[in-house]
């Protein structure tokens, strides 16, 4: 993969960030340090700002305070450079819009385009091959929301990697993926961090962090506890983020 | 072949008038722009925001025929203007946007009424609420024509960035395109597709013409490309439609017009193939439909 920037800067460096959503507080202090070539997982019930901490790394909400530096840069800078690839929460997305999986993937060239982002032989080229590495070769002639969960995410990581990003976002990889696709998407992020990207991705789901993830943090509004997958998963821990309510099923937590 | 001698001549007779020719022409130009722009007003979801911009208006081309000025410069600096406020109001006060789009289009509405009762003279306020196609004027096509060649050249150079914002403003903004220029462009495009149908419909219909046609291709394809071409077809067969039966049968050519355009969408609505209420093939389940069944079931 393309080396960063600053080869000894942290991929995905937040200080201190506190955001407010009026009177809602939604981040309280929260740090957060990843290298590169690493995934680290983000854990949080619904409503923990795994969204938020995703938007704010992104540069969407306005942060009372605390910085950002993607891959050394600043994020502004990151973003004009292609650097960040968005894979966004499947709530987020329109599904019945009329486009193409190949239009989506497309549209991770428009930052390098010209005036009216007309493709060019080697915008289409790099669409290609990202639509092979995801494996939608086939299926780039469907309309977005006629993929399986699996599939649309897929879809979205071709658009990173179309794009060339070299560290993604990833918002909930798992929400709506069946059992079946969890292993293709995985697999395919894994080989992603191989090549030496750097994945930060959100999830309420457990199951898959400890395979997936080189590293974790427990957020809950501030940060709980960050580590190895196994030591941030241990029950005291995730107990004081989850709440009782994920007593029951204790075991799936902790493996 | 007196069918066909019948069909010729509903076309024919009419159009060796003048104003029939003019009315056609405006109606068509008008229908084409607001066409194109309603396909991402569609997926934008933007339906309010045309009422909101064409009643705005009215002040604006009242107070143009009060001082003699062309009634595209009011009509454009009220459409914008207002614009440009709903959106300073919503960003500064905790009052969501549909109730600010609300407030701020009425308040313009009844300016612009006011303004014409008190200044009775030849301001005819029918002809701007309800449209005066068959009166249209040389330099109000000239206007239309000009403002319509802009609406078209802009969208020319910029509808992917603008299908790119309907579909994910958040990843224009990850890669370093900005959201809200785009939506800005958006919105003045459409106050300017605004005051080029304003002629041809009146402000009371303009919102039909910049969301039937384009909701209408919406249920008839899945793909950006034909949508915009459907839009187009449906608001030229309208447009057409539309000026003929109002000369025949004697009706407000705005109203015919709509009406024409509403059927094609009660057509589409009832029997597209793709989405139609009674045309749908039988649907596979959706997978999202699965896919939030199974992350509620998870929590
Ligand atoms: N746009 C918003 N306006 C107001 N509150 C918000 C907004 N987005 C999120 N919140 C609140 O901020 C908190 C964090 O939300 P979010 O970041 O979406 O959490 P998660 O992604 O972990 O589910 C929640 O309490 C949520 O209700
Ligand atoms: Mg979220």
């Amino acid at each position: 993969m393309t080396a960063a920037a600053h080869p000894a800067a942290p991929a995905v460096e937040v200080v201190d960030a506190t955001v407010h959503y009026g009177d809602v507080l939604a981040l309280d202090g929260v740090s957060l340090s990843v290298q590169p070539g690493r995934i680290c997982g983000l854990l949080g019930t619904n409503g923990s700002g795994k969204s938020t901490l995703f938007k704010t790394i992104l540069g969407l909400v306005r942060a009372d305070r605390g910085r950002v530096r993607l891959l050394g840069l600043d994020g502004a800078t990151a973003r004009r450079k292609g650097l960040v690839g968005y894979v966004p929460q499947a709530e987020q997305v329109d599904w019945d819009f009329p486009v193409s999986v190949r239009d989506v993937v497309m549209m991770g060239r428009y930052g390098q385009m010209g005036l009216r982002r007309r493709p060019r032989p080697a915008d289409r080229e790099a669409v290609e091959h990202a639509l092979e590495r995801t494996d939608l070769t086939g299926l780039a002639e469907r309309r977005i929301g006629a993929l399986s969960g699996g599939q649309r995410k897929r879809a979205f990581v071709a658009r990173a990697l179309a794009q060339g990003a070299d560290v993604l976002l990833l918002d909930e990889p798992f929400a709506g993926v069946d059992k079946g696709s969890e292993a293709t998407v995985t697999a395919l992020l894994r080989r992603l961090r191989d090549e030496g990207r750097t994945l930060l991705l959100s999830t309420h789901d457990l199951a898959q962090v400890p395979e997936l993830c080189d590293e974790a943090v427990l957020l809950q509004r501030r940060v709980i506890a960050r580590g190895a997958p196994d030591e941030v998963l241990r029950p005291e821990t995730v107990m004081e983020a989850f709440g009782v309510h994920v007593q029951g099923e204790g075991e799936r937590w902790t493996h | 072949m007196d069918a066909l001698t019948a069909v010729v001549d509903w076309f024919a007779v009419p159009m060796q008038f003048d104003f029939v020719r003019r009315a056609l022409l405006v109606a068509v130009v008008a229908g084409v722009v607001c066409a194109v722009l309603s396909c991402w007003m569609t997926l934008v979801g933007w339906s309010l925001m045309g009422d909101a911009v064409s009643h705005a208006v009215l002040p604006g081309v009242v107070l143009s025929y009060m001082f003699g000025l062309p009634f595209a410069l009011g009509a454009l600096v009220f459409g914008t203007g207002s614009v440009a406020l709903i959106g300073v109001v919503n960003r500064t006060s905790r009052v969501k946007e549909d109730a600010v789009i609300g407030v701020v289009f009425t308040a313009m509405f009844a300016l612009g009424l006011v303004l014409v009762s008190a200044v009775p003279s030849q301001t005819d306020l029918s002809h701007i609420l309800f449209g005066n196609v068959l009166g249209v004027s040389d330099t109000d096509i000239r206007q239309i024509l000009v403002l319509a060649a802009v609406v078209l050249g802009v969208v020319w150079v910029k509808h992917r960035d603008l299908t790119l914002y309907a579909f994910d403003r958040v990843h224009a903004h990850a890669i370093g395109i900005n959201p809200r220029l785009l939506e800005t462009l958006l919105l003045g495009l459409l106050a300017v597709t605004v005051v080029v149908a304003l002629q041809a419909v009146g402000i009371i219909l303009v919102v039909a013409m910049v969301i039937i046609p384009g909701a209408t291709a919406y249920l008839l394809t899945d793909r950006f490309e034909r949508m915009l071409a459907i839009s187009v077809g449906v608001a030229v067969v309208a447009a057409v439609t539309g000026v003929f039966a109002s000369y025949h049968l004697n009706v407000s050519t705005g109203g015919s017009v709509v009406l024409a355009q509403a059927t094609a969408f009660a057509l589409a609505y009832l029997f597209s193939p793709l989405h139609g209420v009674l045309g749908r093939r039988r649907r596979r389940p959706t997978p999202a439909a699965t896919a939030a069944d199974q992350s509620t079931a998870r929590q």
